[in-house]
């Protein structure tokens, strides 16, 4: 059976001039409950790579330059 | 290595103590287990990271159910806990935890985690229960994880993060041996061999599918998966009154607490469409439930918290302690639809169904010391038996398991297990890795929960419950066959599936074995609509014998604490009657 993925926007938004994770900051990666976000090869900043988000916000709270938002998920917003 | 890929090896550990779940009931067992014998090795495994893990990732905004020197009674407690339901308790590990409560608050409050007090420094509790006072709240409980890791930190404890366990280990002579664990993020599996083992592992949170249709979108942490009970049932435990659901009264869509317990004291409540009370009691109980629901069901409906009568300044504190606590978002969710709690009652509704003793009943049996049936094996938390136990009964009845299974550990050697049950575990866990193509982990499940909203939410209609459990045997069927995870972090997903799809049978069986109703909503049968002591006053007990599901009684030990006759119906009278 052939795979698709179907569009999503995704809760946690990271403003990648704030993100310094290319300086080795993995602290909202760390603390995620659900483990969906991760660091990008490409950009080398933190992105929310799975869509499964409980809203909880760790990652924000903990971020220490303030470059993650956790937004409602737009299905119950 | 890349974060994610699937590396599939192996390596071994042993400890005296293993503990699994590192979010509330976890940590505090781990502490009390190594401050018990200091030189004994101690492991706390967990799946995400103990310092934001489980339901109090973000703090909590009060005990609910404090029992505290001047304001309650350990018996006032266990005969409350009786009534709220239905006599069906074990009053022993009620009585324990009651006694032995205020010692854990006085120890939480050493640590640094905050509680409200008076002008004279004693603590301030809250009436919001029926009968007793027992509200402590927790303005700036936000910092509870935070000092709980510290303390975990200065203990020397050994954390692995980012493990997720998927199956206990048992000796031939029928104790418990260890665990398998794999990691979320590469696939390594890890055996840990343990003279005893506390499950810790939360609420079956992910069982039924939230009304936003956002699979995420629950009311427990997300991560609590019911892994924990799906292990306890494999391991052959006794599971007790998975019947008893949780359901909870929460805000609609956004699915957080309300929450009545922060905001009742200062005279909030629940109310219908015209902005009148309906209930008695705003404590979380089935037949209060019941009345929630019936009310949602009405012309009178749906149903609201109603603060917009109150003081803008005691609306202020409300609000300071409701978007900064346990559920922070709350605060964005309102703002995105512009809701004032001065202007405007909030919109509330039901929660997905689920196991959590914390709330209800339904957890892996415990004893007044955490004991399972499997000897060595112990539980607390929100997945062990003990009723309405909340934050404050997983902290003491961690702490109470934690001190006996290092006992336990003391005086035994570890338990032999055979090692085929491991290569039979790592092709098991690893099988959807193997598969070319087939339906990933996300549908699995989302199927699962679906036919869990569409069949098992009460009320229970027997052929709904015959036909779900049909259902749920092709969807596993399917999991079993065709699951597949193509990185490491949607293996995890597929093992959390199987767990959901374990806790979705042994809901809809438990709920079949008892022909009766009981605990209002929690167990409304409609085809068998009347409480029926004479043969249903005892607890269900489900477990895996000879490799099927199976479901027992077990009657009611003696009560320690009284219940008069005309006290017994007490938490059956919550609908306010309307005066003439």
């Amino acid at each position: 059976m052939p795979l698709a993925s179907q569009e999503t926007t995704v809760p946690v938004v990271v403003d990648e001039a704030k993100c310094i994770a290319e300086k080795g900051c993995t602290v909202c990666v760390e603390v995620c409950p659900l483990d969906v976000l991760r660091i990008s090869d490409m950009s080398k900043k933190a992105y929310m790579a799975y869509d499964e988000c409980w809203y909880c916000m760790p990652c924000e709270a903990d971020c220490p330059t303030g470059a993650v938002t956790v937004n409602i998920p737009y299905l119950l917003k | 290595m890349t974060m994610d890929q699937i590396t599939g090896g192996m390596s071994e550990v042993s400890c005296d103590v293993l503990v699994i779940g590192g979010g509330t009931a976890g940590p505090m067992a781990a502490l009390k287990a190594k401050r018990k014998t200091p030189d004994a090795t101690v492991i706390l495994l967990e799946k995400a990271n103990v310092k934001r893990s489980g339901a109090i990732s973000m703090g909590m905004d009060g005990l609910n159910n404090a029992v505290i020197p001047g304001y309650a009674t350990p018996e006032q407690y266990t005969k409350e806990i009786t009534i709220a339901n239905d006599g069906i308790v074990n009053q022993k590990a009620v009585y324990k935890y009651a006694e032995s409560c205020y010692s854990i608050i006085e120890e939480l409050d050493s640590y640094g985690i905050r509680f409200l007090k008076n002008e004279n420094g004693d603590f301030d509790v809250k009436k919001v229960h029926h009968i007793g006072t027992y509200v402590l709240p927790m303005p700036n409980g936000e910092t509870v994880k935070k000092a709980l890791y510290r303390q975990l930190r200065r203990a020397r404890l050994l954390i692995s993060n980012r493990y997720m366990a998927t199956r206990l280990l048992t000796g031939k002579d029928g104790r418990i041996a260890g665990a398998i664990a794999v990691n979320t993020r590469n696939a390594e599996f890890l055996v840990i061999r343990a003279k005893s083992v506390i499950l810790c592992m939360g609420a079956a949170g992910r069982l039924g599918l939230p009304t936003s249709g956002y699979m995420y979108g629950t009311y427990e942490n997300a991560a609590n998966s019911g892994d924990g009970y799906a292990m306890a049932y494999h391991a052959g435990a006794g599971l007790a009154n998975l019947e008893s659901f949780q359901i909870n009264p929460l805000i609609k869509d956004y699915n957080g607490p309300a929450c009545a317990y922060v905001a009742g004291p200062f005279g909030a409540y629940t109310a219908n469409n015209d902005g009148a009370r309906f209930i008695e009691c705003d404590y979380w109980s089935g037949q209060m439930m019941l009345e929630f629901f019936n009310e949602l069901q009405s012309g009178k409906g749906p149903v609201f918290l109603k603060l917009n009568h109150l003081h803008s300044d005691t609306i202020s504190e409300i609000e300071h302690t409701l978007h900064n606590v346990e559920r922070p978002t709350r605060g964005n969710f309102h703002e995105n639809r512009n809701t004032d709690y001065r202007k405007e009652m909030i919109e509330m509704h039901i929660s997905e169904i689920g196991f959590c003793s914390g709330h209800s009943a339904s957890g892996v049996f415990v004893d007044e010391f955490g004991r399972t049936t499997v000897p060595g094996l112990y539980a607390a938390g929100d997945m062990a038996s003990v009723p309405h136990n909340y934050m404050l009964g997983a902290f003491t009845n961690g702490s109470i398991a934690g001190e006996d299974a290092m006992s336990y550990a003391n005086d035994v050697d570890f338990a032999d297990f055979d090692p085929a049950d491991i290569a039979a575990e790592k092709e098991r866990v690893l099988a959807p890795t193997k598969r070319e193509d087939g339906i990933p982990a996300n549908q699995i499940e989302y199927k699962t929960r679906r036919l869990v909203n569409d069949y098992l939410q009460p009320p229970k209609v027997t052929m709904k419950y015959e036909l779900a459990q049909r259902r749920f045997a092709e969807v596993r069927e399917d999991m079993e066959n065709h699951m597949i995870a193509r990185n490491s972090h949607e293996l995890m997903r597929s093992l959390e599936a199987s767990s959901i799809i374990d806790c979705a049978d042994m809901a809809a069986h438990a709920s079949l074995y008892r022909t009766e109703s009981r605990w209002g909503l929690y167990h409304l049968r409609t085809d068998y609509r009347e409480k029926n002591n004479e043969d249903w006053f005892c607890h269900t007990l489900l477990s895996k014998q000879d490799g099927v599901m199976t479901s027992e009684t077990r009657p009611v030990d003696d009560y320690i604490v009284p219940i008069a006759d005309d006290e017994k119906d007490l938490y059956d009278k919550q609908r306010i009657k309307i005066s003439a």
